[in-house]
C-alpha cells in the first residue's frame, strides 16, 4: 500500500525549526554526535515553509545544483524516501552535506523565503532525508548491479573532489578507481572533520554507495611515490583526476613553535579523528591535550580542535586576529563551541611561545590587533597595536591558521605547472598535461567542501567530454 | 597485500622481516622509507628500508621491539600481513662519486645504514662503515655490510667485539680530519649529535638520516619538524637525511621524548590486557 500523501500547505511564516541538539553537558569526554537532526513532525513542517518558487534560486545557488524544490517539496508530502531519491540524482553524499556544508552561504543564502522570514533549513532537510535513507540501506543498494565496462579513469585522493567525480563517472560506465594516500577513506572528511560533526557510520555508508556501483578504492597508495602518473597512464588509465587537497599546515613562523605541546590544526586533528587517540590506551597513538589549550585560528579546523580539546576536559581559548563577524567557520560550529564554553578571544595574534626547563609550552605571548582597511580577503585586515604584549598561560597550542595544496604529487611531476604550490587548471579543469584534471583544495588552496564537489563535478563532466569525442 | 614472506631474529629485540610490497619493491632509493602499522589499533611508524628482491617483489625493514607498535610488530609471523605499508617515502640519501666515504651507524641504525653504504659503493666510492652495538651478540647484518662496503669496522660498549667503546670514540681513535670527505650517520640522537660534534672542524660533509615521530608520513602533520640551519624542515618529505652539522639535535631529542610516559601507559596497558586474557 503506497503510504497517503500529505497535502502541501505553503506557511513560510511559521518559525524556522530548531535544530535538536545534544545538550552541552553531555557532550564531555564523548565523540557523540551533537547536531541530532529533526523529528519527522519538525521535518514536514519546515519543508512546508518552503515556497516552491517557480525559479528556485536555491537550486541555482547550490555547487551540486541538487533538485532543492523537489526534495523538499517530497518531504512536505511524507515521501522522505522520494526526497533522498530526488538527492540522489545529483549527489550520493546527502548525509555528509547534511552536515558538513555551508548552507547558509549558498542554498539558504538564496532562499527567497529567507528574503522575508528565515530561511527555509535546507541544509538540515538534507540530512534528515539521508537519514531517514539509512534506516532501509539495504534496499538501496544495488544487488547483482552491471560492473562498469568503459575506459578507466584515476582519482586521486579519495576527499569530496573525487567522491563526487566518482559518482557521475561510475554511471557513466567508465571503471574508476580512487587512490588515497591514508588508509581511512574520504580524505579531509576523514583526518580533518570530528566524529561530533559528521559519525564516521555516515562517512563510511556513502563511500559505500560508490563502491556498491563499482569504484575501486586503493588506499595507502601515494600517486608521486607509491606509483607515478605516468604509472598510472602506463596501466591503462586514460584519463587522472587530481583532488589530493590541501593537507601542508602553515606554521606560525613564531619562537617557540617547535616546543612540544604546539601543534598544527592537522597533526591535532589526524592524532584524534583519523588515528582515534581519545581511544588512548585502548589504540595506541596518544595526543597531549592540556589544561588550558590555545586554538589560533577562526575557522572550522580551529573550531574542530578547539571543540576537541573540550572533550578532553582542557579549558580552550580561541584566539582570533580579526572578530567574530570575520570567522570563516560554519555558523553552527561556532555557536556549538559557545555552548560547549570554548572561549573566545578576538583581536589578538601569537608573537612567541615560552616552555619550561623540558620544552614544553608554558606560555604564550601575544599581542592585540586592530582592523584596518580590507585585505586581498574582503575581510577588514588585522593591524597589530603597538606596545599591546600580553601573555596566557598554557599547555596545549594548536596553530589552525590553514593549509597549502599537498606537495608530493606536483613534486613528483615537475611538468605540472602550479602557482605558489596549487596547480594551475583551465576553465574545465584541465591541467597543464593532458588528460590530467585537477581541482578543489589542490587548486582552490584552503576551500570547502562543496566547491571541491563542485570542481570533482566539472571535472568528471570534462573528463566524459574528452574520452567520449 | 603487505603479507610477511620471511622473519629473520637479527639479535635480542631485533627482527628482519621481508615483505611483499612490488610498488615500492620497483620505486624504492636507499635512504627512503615506509610508514607501517602493524595492527589497525597500532600507531602509524615510519621504519627505513634496508634491501629489496626483484624476484620476491619483496623489501625488507629491520625493527627493535622496544614499544608498543614495535613489539606488535615484531610479533607478527610470516604468512601474517601489516595492516599498513605505505611507501616509498622521503627523498633517496645523497650519494657522491670518487670520495673517501665514512658510514656511521649504532644499534638497529646499522640495517639503515646497509642500503646507504651500498649506494656510495655503487657509485665508486671509497666506504668505511663504523658500527657500533651493545655487545657482540647485538652485532646485525656484519656479512650483508662488508659485501657492501671496502672496510666495516665495530665497536661495542662491553669491548666484547672489535673496539671497546662506541663508534664516535673509534672514530676519533682510529681517523684523524681528512681521512674521509664525506658522511653519512644514523642511529640513536646523542651518538649522531656527538659524530656531528666530533667531525664539526674536519671538513667532511657528514648527513644525518632523522628519524622523529610521523603521523602520516607525507607532509600533512609536520609533527616531523626539525630546526636545521635557522630553518624548519620537514623530516618526511624533505628529509629524512640532512646536513648533520646543522641539525638541532637536543631540539629532536626533546620532541622525540614527548610522548615518552604515554608510550609507557600504552604498553603498561596492554600487558594488563593480556593478562586479563
Amino acid at each position: 500500500m503506497a503510504p497517503e500523501k500529505l497535502p502541501y500547505k505553503p506557511n513560510p511564516r511559521a518559525p524556522r525549526a530548531v535544530l535538536p541538539v545534544l545538550e552541552p553537558r553531555r557532550r564531555a569526554s564523548t565523540p557523540e554526535e551533537v547536531a541530532l537532526g529533526f523529528t519527522p513532525e519538525q521535518a514536514i513542517a519546515e519543508a512546508q515553509r518552503c515556497l516552491q518558487c517557480a525559479k528556485p534560486e536555491c537550486v541555482n545557488a547550490c555547487p551540486l545544483h541538487i533538485d532543492i524544490k523537489r526534495f523538499i517539496r517530497r518531504l512536505a508530502e511524507g515521501d522522505a524516501v522520494g526526497a533522498h531519491e530526488v538527492i540522489g540524482e545529483q549527489s550520493p553524499f546527502p548525509g555528509v552535506c547534511g552536515r558538513v556544508c555551508q548552507h547558509e552561504l549558498f542554498c539558504e543564502d538564496a532562499c527567497v523565503t529567507g528574503k522575508k522570514w528565515d530561511p527555509v533549513a535546507i541544509g538540515s532537510l538534507e540530512r534528515f532525508a539521508a537519514d531517514h535513507a539509512r534506516l532501509r540501506a539495504h534496499e538501496l543498494s544495488p544487488n547483482g548491479s552491471k560492473k562498469p565496462q568503459g575506459p578507466k579513469v584515476a582519482l586521486v585522493g579519495s576527499g569530496p573532489a573525487s567522491l563526487i567525480a566518482a559518482y557521475d563517472l561510475v554511471r557513466l560506465h567508465y571503471r574508476v578507481t580512487i587512490f588515497e594516500a591514508l588508509h581511512k577513506l574520504g580524505g579531509v572528511l576523514a583526518y580533518g572533520i570530528p566524529n561530533f560533526r559528521l559519525p564516521r557510520e555516515i562517512l563510511a555508508e556513502e563511500i559505500a554507495r560508490l563502491q556498491n556501483l563499482g569504484v575501486e578504492f586503493v588506499p595507502d597508495f601515494i600517486v608521486g611515490k607509491t606509483a607515478t602518473i605516468e604509472d598510472l597512464f602506463d596501466e591503462g588509465y586514460q584519463a587522472i583526476f587530481v583532488g589530493t587537497g590541501a593537507g601542508l599546515p602553515y606554521l606560525m613562523g613564531i619562537p617557540g613553535e617547535n616546543l612540544t605541546g604546539v601543534y598544527t590544526a592537522n597533526e591535532f586533528l589526524t592524532r584524534i579523528n583519523l588515528m582515534e587517540a581519545y581511544k588512548f590506551p585502548d589504540v595506541s597513538t596518544p595526543v597531549r591535550v592540556g589544561k588550558r589549550t590555545i586554538v589560533v585560528g577562526g575557522g572550522n579546523s580551529a573550531m574542530d580542535a578547539a571543540r576537541w580539546a573540550r572533550r578532553f576536559g582542557s579549558e580552550t581559548i580561541v584566539l582570533f586576529r580579526r572578530g567574530r563577524a570575520e570567522m570563516r567557520a560554519r555558523l553552527e560550529e561556532i555557536e556549538h563551541a559557545e555552548e560547549e564554553e570554548v572561549q573566545f578571544h578576538f583581536l589578538a595574534a601569537p608573537v612567541a611561545l615560552y616552555g619550561d626547563e623540558n620544552g614544553h609550552v608554558r606560555e604564550m605571548e601575544c599581542i592585540r590587533m586592530e582592523l584596518g582597511e580590507p585585505d586581498s580577503s574582503g575581510r577588514p585586515s588585522p593591524v597589530p597595536i603597538e606596545g599591546s604584549n600580553f601573555r596566557i598561560m598554557c599547555d596545549t597550542v594548536v596553530a589552525a591558521i590553514g593549509q597549502a595544496p599537498n606537495p608530493t604529487l606536483q613534486k613528483a611531476t615537475p611538468q605540472l605547472i602550479t602557482k605558489r604550490g596549487k596547480i594551475v587548471v583551465n576553465e574545465s579543469g584541465e591541467t597543464s598535461l593532458p588528460r590530467v584534471y585537477a581541482g578543489g583544495d589542490v587548486v582552490r588552496g584552503g576551500s570547502t567542501v562543496i566547491l571541491a564537489m563542485k570542481d570533482g563535478r566539472a571535472a568528471a563532466e570534462a573528463i566524459h567530454e574528452a574520452l567520449s569525442s | 597485500m603487505n603479507q610477511i614472506l620471511a622473519k629473520r631474529p637479527l639479535a635480542p629485540e631485533v627482527t628482519l622481516f621481508e615483505i611483499e610490497a612490488p610498488r615500492i619493491q620497483r620505486r624504492w632509493q636507499p635512504g627512503q622509507f615506509v610508514m607501517v602499522r602493524p595492527l589497525p589499533t597500532s600507531e602509524r611508524i615510519p621504519l627505513t628500508l634496508v634491501t629489496s628482491d626483484a624476484v620476491r617483489q619483496s623489501v625488507t625493514i629491520v625493527v627493535q621491539a622496544i614499544g608498543k607498535t614495535t613489539k606488535e610488530l615484531a610479533a607478527l609471523e610470516a604468512g601474517d600481513a601489516v595492516a599498513d605499508f605505505v611507501g616509498p617515502l622521503g627523498e633517496a640519501a645523497s650519494t657522491t662519486k670518487g670520495e673517501r666515504v665514512v658510514c656511521m651507524a649504532g644499534g638497529v641504525g646499522v640495517a639503515e645504514l646497509l642500503p646507504v653504504a651500498k649506494a656510495f659503493h655503487d657509485a665508486s666510492n671509497h666506504v668505511t662503515c663504523l658500527c657500533g652495538a651493545r655487545s657482540d651478540n647485538y652485532r646485525i647484518l656484519d656479512a650483508e655490510l662488508r659485501e657492501a662496503a671496502d672496510v666495516v669496522e665495530w665497536a661495542t660498549d662491553d669491548g666484547s667485539f672489535g673496539f671497546h667503546g662506541n663508534v664516535v670514540q673509534m672514530l676519533l681513535a682510529r681517523n684523524k680530519p681528512g681521512d674521509f670527505t664525506v658522511g653519512h650517520v644514523i642511529g640513536p640522537i646523542p651518538m649522531m649529535k656527538a659524530a656531528a660534534e666530533a667531525t664539526r672542524s674536519w671538513g667532511l660533509k657528514l648527513y644525518a638520516s632523522l628519524n622523529p615521530v610521523m603521523i602520516d608520513g607525507t607532509g600533512m602533520c609536520v609533527g616531523c619538524r626539525v630546526t636545521v640551519g635557522s630553518e624548519v624542515k620537514f623530516a618526511c618529505v624533505d628529509g629524512p637525511e640532512f646536513d648533520a652539522h646543522l641539525v638541532d639535535f637536543d631540539e629532536l631529542a626533546r620532541r622525540n621524548r614527548a610522548y615518552r610516559d604515554m608510550e609507557q601507559e600504552a604498553l603498561q596497558h596492554q600487558c594488563r590486557l593480556q593478562k586479563v586474557e
